[in-house]
């Protein structure tokens, strides 16, 4: 814990007070305390990690430092003054930058365009032009001014994020989670720009749950939890273990993954290929992947590169025009609907929890009702639903997977992330499937809950099951597969255990690395075929 | 037919088309700031009843014109502060709104019903109106329709060019992200409603004043509804808009031709023409399911609560 600090201007002498002194920050909301008295203090020059699980409050400090949430009580101090922020334009003003985690570019415009919205001046598009191009080459983040921003991969977007922020000059950027859409090596791309930052004197607040990267980057850390503040650390002389004890409060045992020799094989896509007929998605070219019983294949990759299509094709919500090109079970069902799919065995936790994995605005034992009704006879008789059935199962899930809810009646949308989350993985689980498709099963979960969540993915390969997990998360992957594969603009790669394999490589792979020697070899089989 | 007739018939598809570019401009900036604003139809009768009564009690065209406007911008703000104030469903607010005109200005035009006036006058541009045949084809019309090309400029520049044109782009695309940046998510879009409001004010006003110079009850006749559909259907470009609306005009101009010249078809039949045409032209034109995507505005209907 830090000293506190007195709140006068007194020894706030330029050189010596911090750049951002926040003291005794809290925030309410109707259900839930966000923010209860948190202190935080950033040098001049500093790069200070704001970790915490989700939920943990640090998205709605950060919210409250630059200006879009206010504070119910609490003061904060800029260079030694006592300021207000009650607006981003106040925040841009005082040298205070952010670079959001998702989606804060406007996909139908310019990059030219998305930048002159954040400038609070209008600069003339031939001027702005140049400053973008200046500061990109300066900062090593290469951007084309002219192109539209929903032609672009995600990590060209954060380029055009930071890019942003720094024009305005700041002396304080806000990172809120930036490596949650990057490859291993823009990770390391983007630590070289943000260690030059530093040195210039720029004090950045990194905002992350990945303890790796802030022991690898950050001088000091502020740890929350549940709302209040867990503790502050320096990354550089703890080991994961220590910092995720703060962040947690509890200590963590590793998954385990017995060997085991897998079986015959239940899930089968053969050069499936899928246009994609959304205009920002990815057409799926020549996809062929094997899953067998009692192993557990992860699709590693960054967002956008198919996984949703993918996904589509896998559920059944998207038909493929070859009815072979995907088996269950070695049955072709390309074209057979998701409730055809999970009568043969088909499991599958969709990435969006609200809107697909459940109906936000339904109850626990309806939407359990939803999926069971194609596969548990119980539920649905003679085409009458059993209620009975439905709250029996629901309540079972929520026992068996420490759902923290109001029970089987609860609303699904009520839930936190996490806990929804347990009881569709627990639902999917207690339908016996015979082939699981998990797609971001722990995205955005907390640690505790995500640990369960694997951990009831390999107890499902060690019953036989065939499991598919598709994330974002490497080292997640590494722990919990039994094969790799990578996924990268549309294309599969070849399959590596993860003792054949390394994170260098499969990063390599996830910006397409593997696509040329894949098309070479096509071209020699197509040549040996002719 | 003579030459005379053809520059008849130019002459009356611009006419015919410069309510609709008015309602249609105005709709496109609302919906492009992510407000859906189904009130067209009753805003242009207020403005219509509205134009006409103060034009003939102050015998001043142009001091009805100014009323319409205002009648207009009344009209939308009380949409605005239900649908962006009080965050009541854009959808349904818009029929009330409709319904709601259509009642009003019958209500209030009464008296004035049937009541003929001397229309909007050409203006008469020296040394230009009198060129021969190019004088009579563009020279000649009243100061609103050469005031709706003007806006169809003025639009289209703000929207393309100008940095509060982008910022209300962004808003309509992404109103969080731009709350989140720091700009006025709901007075931009209160503006762009009253800007809506206004230019159908002036196109209610423009058909008791000059289209057929007198009150009647229901007088737009569906042309507010073209005017929505001719936004989406233009996939929200001016452009379109303006092709779309003469086009309309020019089916409208034709169909009555034709029932001059005794058609055995029936008359209903020819008076759907117009609606019926500019519907599956703008159909075929948009088929393409990314046009839409890439230019309908992101939000569009969807409220927003800055604290939510």
């Amino acid at each position: 814990m830090t000293d506190s600090f007195p709140p006068t201007t007194s020894a706030a002498t330029p050189g010596s007070a911090p750049r951002l002194a926040l003291r005794g920050i809290s925030k309410r909301y109707p259900s839930v305390v966000a923010n209860d008295a948190v202190d935080l203090t950033v040098q001049p020059g500093e790069i200070h990690a704001l970790m915490g699980e989700n939920g943990a409050g640090k998205s709605t400090l950060m919210k409250i430092v630059y200006g879009v949430t206010r504070p119910d009580a609490g003061t904060i101090h800029w260079q030694g003054e006592p300021v207000t922020i009650d607006s981003p334009a106040k925040a841009r003003a005082l040298g205070i930058g952010m670079v959001f985690q998702h989606f804060s570019l406007f996909e139908t415009l310019t990059v030219a365009e998305n930048i002159a919205l954040a400038l609070d001046h209008r600069a003339a598009p031939s001027t702005l032009d140049a400053r973008i191009n200046e500061v990109s080459e300066r900062y090593g983040l290469p951007v084309d001014p002219k192109r539209l921003v929903h032609s672009m991969s995600v990590g060209e977007r954060q380029r055009v994020e930071i890019v942003r922020c720094l024009l305005q000059a700041p002396q304080l950027l806000i990172m809120d989670e930036p490596t949650s859409v990057l490859t291993p090596q823009a990770v390391q791309t983007l630590f070289g720009t943000l260690r030059r930052l530093a040195s210039e004197g720029v004090s950045i607040l990194y905002i992350s749950h990945k303890l790796d990267e802030i022991r690898q980057l950050c001088d000091t850390a502020t740890v929350l939890r549940g709302g209040r503040l867990a503790g502050t650390a320096t990354p550089r002389l703890e080991d994961d273990a220590g910092l995720a004890r703060l962040m947690i409060g509890s200590e963590l045992s590793p998954c385990q993954l017995p060997p085991k020799q897998p079986g015959e094989i239940m899930l089968e896509l053969t050069n499936l290929n899928l246009p994609s007929s959304d205009p920002f998605g990815t057409h799926l070219q020549r996809v062929d992947l094997r899953v067998r019983r009692g192993e557990i294949v992860g699709i590693a990759g960054v967002s956008g590169n198919g996984q949703k299509e993918l996904m589509a094709a896998l559920s059944g919500e998207c038909l493929s025009p070859d009815v072979g090109a995907v088996r269950i079970g070695g049955q072709p069902v390309g074209r057979l609907g998701p409730a055809a799919r999970r009568r043969l065995g088909l499991g599958f936790v969709p990435e969006e929890r609200l809107g697909r994995g459940a109906v936000p605005a339904m109850s626990l034992s309806d939407n359990a009702l939803l999926t069971g009704a194609a596969t548990a006879p119980a539920m649905l008789r003679h085409g009458l639903v059993s209620r009975r059935a439905a709250r029996d199962f629901a309540t079972g899930v929520i026992a068996a997977f420490n759902v923290k809810c109001g029970g089987e009646s609860s609303i699904a949308s009520s839930l936190s992330g996490g806990n929804l989350q347990k009881f569709i993985v627990g639902r999917e689980v207690r339908l016996d499937p015979q082939v699981m498709v998990a797609a971001q099963p722990t995205w955005g979960v907390d640690v505790g809950a995500s640990q369960m969540i694997r951990q009831a993915l390999i107890e499902l390969r060690n019953r036989d099951v065939a499991v598919l997990v598709v994330s974002e998360e490497l080292d997640e992957l590494f722990a919990i597969c039994d094969r790799l594969v990578v996924i990268a603009q549309g294309r599969l790669s070849p399959s590596r255990t993860p003792a054949q394999t390394s994170v260098e490589e499969i990063g390599s792979w996830m910006s397409g690395g593997f696509i040329a020697a894949a098309d070479a070899k096509q071209e020699v089989r197509d040549a040996a075929a002719a | 037919m003579s030459l005379d007739t053809w520059i008849a018939i130019f002459v009356s598809t611009v006419v015919a088309a410069t309510p609709l570019i008015y309602a249609a401009l105005g709709e496109l900036v609302t919906e492009k700031a992510g407000v859906l604003n189904l009130g067209v139809e009753g805003m242009m009768l207020v403005g219509a009843v509205v134009g006409f009564i103060v034009g003939v009690n102050s015998g001043s065209l142009v001091l009805g014109y100014l009323a319409a406007m205002l009648a207009g911008v009344l009209m939308s703000l009380v949409f605005g502060v239900l649908t962006i104030t009080l965050q009541a469903n854009q959808v349904a607010t818009g029929l009330a709104l409709t319904l709601f005109g259509a009642g009003l200005s019958a209500f209030v035009g009464r008296s004035y019903a049937g009541q003929p006036i001397d229309g909007a006058d050409a203006l008469h541009i020296p040394l230009l109106s009198d060129l021969p045949v190019v004088g009579a084809l563009l020279f000649q019309f009243n100061a609103l329709v050469y005031g709706s090309i003007a806006l169809f400029f003025a639009v289209q520049w703000f929207l393309s060019r100008s940095h509060a044109g982008l910022r209300l782009r962004a808003i309509g695309e992404a109103p969080s992200v731009s709350h989140a940046i720091g700009h006025p998510v709901q007075k931009t879009r209160y503006r762009a409603v009253m800007f809506g409001g206004a230019c159908s004010g002036i196109a209610g006003a423009y058909l008791s004043t000059a289209l057929t110079p007198m009150w009647v009850e229901g007088m737009s006749s569906g042309r507010g509804w073209i005017a929505l559909a001719l936004v989406v259907f233009a996939t929200w470009k001016p452009l379109r808009v303006l092709l779309g609306a003469y086009l309309f005009g020019g089916v409208t101009v034709l169909q009555l031709y034709a029932q001059g010249f005794g058609l055995t078809v029936p008359s209903e039949f020819l008076s759907m023409l117009p609606y019926a045409a500019t519907i599956v032209v703008l159909v075929i034109i948009c088929r393409d399911p990314k046009t839409i995507l890439l230019n309908q505005p992101a939000s569009l209907g969807k409220g927003f609560h800055p604290d939510a």
